[in-house]
């Protein structure tokens, strides 16, 4: 770990400023991601502003009919809420399938949409990789590649996004609620927050330098059987190899994201159409321009039979 | 004392105080933390500075430079010793890699560096501003493709790489019913709690190191010879263990790290190694190819059985002795097995938990699943069938103990096998497919000398001390229930004390043998101190009776406080064993049941229920020795359905070398477990009639999962872990 400077900010505006002005800053809310990283040296920043203690740990009504999740209100305290668990509950599933209850304590909602991959690769500093250290390689391709992304890939890096409450939110359309060092606020639909590596997969979201996420909103409840199935290796406690998050409704549309498979939840508006003729209609559509390695092939299969469980139970 | 003829009636068969279910008599210390651990001693030296391990980046090379200027002048570093600086070192036979790298390369993580600074974080800030300039070389990191290469080991353990009897080939070719197949498992780490972690302080010429190892002599024995110092100028104490399962056999780089640096920054100084550095930097359980070829005749009879193993490991490494199980658990007249070895690049494979048998059953027990069903036989009636109660190679040589066909029955009793559906992918509960699986347990027992102390001190407490340890296997307890039942009094008057390099060696904690070599070892210094007790007062040995805090001869009778008079008694002595592990062979044996559900559409395999029973000696303490065997059973699911050390074979490492990225069962994937000892005592085995356990929990419980997810869906995996993509193409249709 580097020597760093370290600082309290006093409200949203002042984190965000102070963001601005420092070189190399960095928020640190939960610290469940950023101080192991740091504690490798993936991450050196040079300052950090500790946001915990911006009260951004409500949960509010928004005026027609949503939730506004502040950025700091922990993973527990989320997936436990009433509200969500009632007209959310893709969101309440998604985080309980996440990490374990002693990290989710600590997680907060930012935290857990900014979290980084879990490439091993990306871990181990000794070897090449284009998202840790531009321009020196990818050691997953050609590597061990079972976890990474079999679409939207680039030949500068394959990793996959790992969180689980992002692809409930992806599924949820939430909205991403920032303020920048100027002050200046503004919204980001979650389908664009977090970017596709292409040839820059150290840059991983649409934030600008500094830009303080202070909430998250979920639009008003859309109903319907909400589901979200984590596939992993062991029954708990490992990220997933495909997961889906599943929204259906009566009359059999409905909205379809995946985790697991992507450097970001996995949605496509238009394969949802074909809901109504199941998932290996959907999957089609949804990982069209799949290029899977050998390593992680099995994702294809995998998530089309595990959307199909999750439509047959849904619509049971 | 030698063990040279079968044990008769002796104090121990009292059954008193030995044999009973009994909580850990350190077990409070361990749930409130207070049992100090090595990295945690910060009572016994004052001016710890910490060292921070810097590991090779390559797999196989050679360092040109190190540049250590910036690391020197960052803040707080006291020394950093490199192979280029530590002065001249041996090496150990038992360290086939040296643990210090450089300028060669063995292997990945191999420690090139430790940073020694007056905090750990200073050590670790600085580690990362030590610069090595490495020349890669080529290096052999891929088991399957150096099959062709593989030479034919000389084994120092575990019996020779070649053996025959009668004519396999011929019979295997004529054998009406024939198996051929070929397994696979692969690398894995002991992931155990406790990393390796050490403290060493330098008195003068004398060094002593408070660190975490199962057998101190051979680590004071190494630390001696690659030092190059007298092996009197070693102490190595070792009270606790947070878990070794084999990777804390030998002495290892935080030992070695710990005493160089403490010498550079004339400070005592503590080095654990980091948790990514466990699984490349350490030993490994070794992967392993073996093919199985089994010939029967119509009736189920064995008649022909071989199984050849290959494995690799660094230069002077052993082999992997998968096959040692095969030569003794079935009977037939023909029979053969083979071992090579290949030389790879990656760190030394080496003992874990049923070093041999562990792999050698996740073959050997799938395989005669798979002939089973080639006669549509039940596989329990199998294996019945094929007992045998002599050394099948050795017919004039029978078995001390062998309740294999018991531990079968009683198990398939309790599991309610009868309820299994021979047929595959037949049975549905919801979501899931689920079937049953069955595998015997085999592992040897070994004979090994141990020593002890014993003293009774005149408040008629007594007090153990030998440098056996306690791996969180229960040692303490065990011994210091032989001690109480030999001297007649209540555990609580006895104090235990292990782990410490100035008490009398014992046979250590390995291979099983630590539970029944040890307390022999406590029984012969028992009988020892007994004997100069009766001595002392005038009472004829034979007769005296110790029970009760006191000791009587006929109508005499001497509280034994008293009899300890002022200055105590203190004996000493060793068990050591004659022949009979010759004329007997001795092994211990169990029978797995396992229930598993595989999710018909994701192919999640789950274990819904796991049952063993167990026949292996007296159980000296049936609550420890079911902790451990329902730990090795949990161990046992992990090798099943998720332990692999991934090797890139283009870097040569595990890649998956942390505790996020090797996956071990966690709670959720642990359902009921039960088991069961059989009543069993084994007189050849040592006075204490006792065998290892330890062990046996693990061998064959792969091969259970393996074959109940078979029965469940029909698909034979032949490669370890079965993971879901291993099954998915052949699951009954989604939809
Ligand atoms: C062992 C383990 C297992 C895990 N398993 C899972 C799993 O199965 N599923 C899963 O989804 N997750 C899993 N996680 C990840 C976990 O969910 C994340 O570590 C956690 O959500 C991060 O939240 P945090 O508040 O601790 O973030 P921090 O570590 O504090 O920060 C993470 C990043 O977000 C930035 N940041 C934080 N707050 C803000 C803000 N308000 N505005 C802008 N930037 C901000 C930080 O600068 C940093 O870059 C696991 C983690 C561990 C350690
Ligand atoms: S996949 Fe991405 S994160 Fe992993 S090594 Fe390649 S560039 Fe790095």
């Amino acid at each position: 770990m580097r020597t760093f400077s370290y600082e309290r900010a006093a409200s949203p505006d002042a984190a965000a400023a102070a963001a601005g002005q420092a070189t190399n800053a960095k928020f640190i809310a939960g610290g469940t991601n950023l101080l192991d990283l740091m504690k490798l040296e993936i991450e050196t920043p040079a300052h950090l502003i500790d946001v915990n203690g911006l009260a951004l740990d409500r949960i509010d009504a928004t005026a027609d009919g949503g939730l506004r999740i502040g950025a700091l209100v922990r993973n527990t305290d989320l997936a436990a809420d009433g509200r969500v668990r009632r007209d959310y509950a893709v969101l309440s599933r998604a985080l309980l399938a996440g990490a374990s209850g002693q990290l989710r304590n600590k997680a907060t909602t930012a935290g857990n949409l900014l979290q980084r991959t879990r490439c091993p690769y990306f871990y181990d500093t000794n070897l090449p990789c284009n998202k840790r250290k531009p321009g020196s390689g990818c050691a997953a391709i050609g590597g061990f590649s079972r976890q990474h992304a079999v679409i939207g890939a680039s030949e500068a890096c394959i990793a996959t996004h790992p969180s689980d409450m992002a692809v409930a939110m992806r599924a949820l359309d939430a909205v991403i609620e920032t303020v920048r060092p100027d002050g200046a606020t503004r919204t980001i639909p979650i389908a664009e927050l977090h970017r596709l590596p292409g040839d820059h997969p150290e840059v991983e979201t649409t934030l600008a330098p500094g830009e303080l996420i202070t909430a998250v909103v979920l639009p008003k409840p859309v109903g319907g059987a909400q589901a979200y199935r984590k596939v992993r290796d062991r029954a708990s406690y490992a990220f997933a190899l495909v997961s889906v998050a599943a929204i259906v409704q009566p009359d059999g549309s409905g909205r379809v994201a995946l985790g697991g498979v992507a450097h970001k939840p996995w949605r496509v508006e238009a394969a949802e159409a074909e809901l109504p003729r199941g998932a290996k209609a959907v999957t089609a559509r949804l990982l069209a321009d799949a290029r899977p390695t050998r390593d992680n092939a099995f994702k294809l299969p995998l998530a089309e039979r595990t959307l199909s469980a999750v439509l047959r139970e849904a619509r049971a | 004392m030698r063990f040279e003829h079968p044990a008769t009636f002796n104090p121990i068969d009292q059954l008193k105080v030995v044999g009973r279910p009994t909580s850990r008599i350190e077990g409070p210390l361990k749930t409130t933390g207070t049992a100090p651990y090595a990295y945690e001693r910060h009572d016994v030296v004052t001016e710890q500075a910490y060292g921070y391990v810097v590991g090779s980046a390559i797999g196989k090379g050679r360092i040109n430079a190190i540049d250590l200027a910036a690391a020197k002048a960052a803040p707080g570093v006291l020394a950093i010793v490199t192979a280029g600086n530590a002065g001249k070192l041996d090496k150990a036979e038992r360290n086939p890699a040296p643990l210090l790298g450089g300028p060669e390369i063995a292997h990945y993580h191999q420690a090139v560096a430790v940073v020694v600074a007056e905090t750990f974080e200073q050590a670790r800030a600085a580690a990362q501003l030590v610069r090595v300039d490495y020349a890669p070389g080529d290096g052999r990191f891929d088991l399957a493709a150096s099959r062709d290469k593989a030479f034919t080991p000389d084994p120092k353990i575990g019996g020779p790489a070649d053996t025959a009897v009668g004519d396999f080939a011929a019979t295997f070719a004529a054998a009406p019913v024939q198996l051929d197949a070929t397994y696979t498992t692969p690398d894995q780490g002991h992931a155990m709690i406790e990393p390796h972690a050490s403290i060493a302080a330098w008195e003068g010429d004398g060094l002593t190191v408070w660190t975490s190892n199962q057998m101190i002599a051979w680590g004071a024995t190494d630390l001696a010879k690659t030092l190059g110092i007298p092996k009197e100028n070693v102490r190595l104490i070792s009270p606790y263990i947070g878990g070794g399962f084999g990777g804390k056999l030998f002495l290892r780089a935080d030992v070695l790290l710990a005493a160089l640096g403490a010498r550079a920054a004339a400070r005592p100084v503590k080095v654990a190694l980091q948790r990514p550095l466990m699984f490349n930097n350490t030993t490994h359980r070794p992967a392993t190819i073996q093919r199985i070829r089994i010939g029967a005749d119509r009736d189920g009879k064995i008649s022909a059985i071989g199984h050849e193993s290959w494995s690799g490991n660094v230069k002077d490494g052993e082999p992997e002795v998968t096959v040692n199980q095969t030569r003794l658990l079935y009977a037939g007249a023909n029979r053969m097995t083979a071992m090579r070895l290949s030389e790879l690049d990656l760190a030394e494979g080496n003992a874990m938990r049923a070093p041999g048998e562990a792999s050698g059953m996740m073959a050997l027990e799938i395989a005669i699943d798979e002939l089973a069903e080639k006669f549509g036989m039940d596989p329990i009636e199998l294996r019945i069938k094929n007992d045998t109660q002599v050394d099948p190679e050795h017919p004039e040589r029978p078995f001390s103990k062998r309740q294999l066909v018991e531990c079968l029955r009683e198990g398939a009793t309790r599991f309610g096998w009868s309820r299994r559906n021979p047929q595959t992918g037949k049975v549905r509960d919801g979501r899931f497919l689920v079937g049953f699986g069955v595998a015997a347990a085999f592992r040897n027992n070994l004979l090994t000398k141990s020593a002890a102390r014993v003293r009774l001190d005149r408040d008629g407490r007594v007090t153990v001390e030998t440098d056996m340890t306690d791996i969180g296997t229960g040692s303490y307890t065990i011994i210091g229930q032989t001690a109480a039942e030999m001297m007649g009094v209540p555990l609580d008057k006895v104090v235990v004390r292990l782990g410490d390099s100035d008490f009398p060696v014992s046979c250590g904690s390995g291979g099983q043998w630590g539970g029944n070599n040890s307390t022999a070892g406590v029984y012969a210094a028992c009988v020892k101190l007994r004997e100069a007790i009766a001595q002392k007062l005038g009472f004829n040995s034979a007769e005296a009776v110790f029970a009760d805090d006191v000791v009587r001869s006929g109508n005499r009778s001497v509280a034994l406080a008293q009899a300890a008079g002022n200055d105590g008694i203190t004996a000493e002595d060793a068990i050591e064993y004659g022949d009979l592990a010759k004329t007997y062979q001795q092994s211990t044996f169990g029978a797995h049941f396992v229930e598993v559900g595989v999710d018909a559409d994701t192919a999640e395999v789950r274990v819904r229920r796991m049952l063993a029973v167990c026949a292996a000696g007296r159980i000296l303490n049936p609550t420890a020795a079911r902790s451990q065997v329902i730990g090795a059973m949990t161990m046992g699911v992990g090798a099943a359905l998720m332990e692999d050390l991934v090797v890139d074979k283009r870097h040569g490492f595990f890649v998956n070398h942390d505790l996020a990225g090797y996956e071990v069962p966690v709670h959720a994937d642990i359902p009921h477990q039960d088991m069961f000892f059989l009543d069993e005592t084994d007189p050849m085995s040592s006075p204490m009639k006792a065998k290892g356990v330890a062990e046996l929990g693990i061998c064959g419980v792969a091969a259970a999962v393996a074959n109940a997810v078979y029965n469940a869906t029909g698909v034979r995996v032949r490669d370890y872990p079965i993971t879901l993509d291993k099954l998915l193409d052949r699951m009954p249709d989604a939809a």
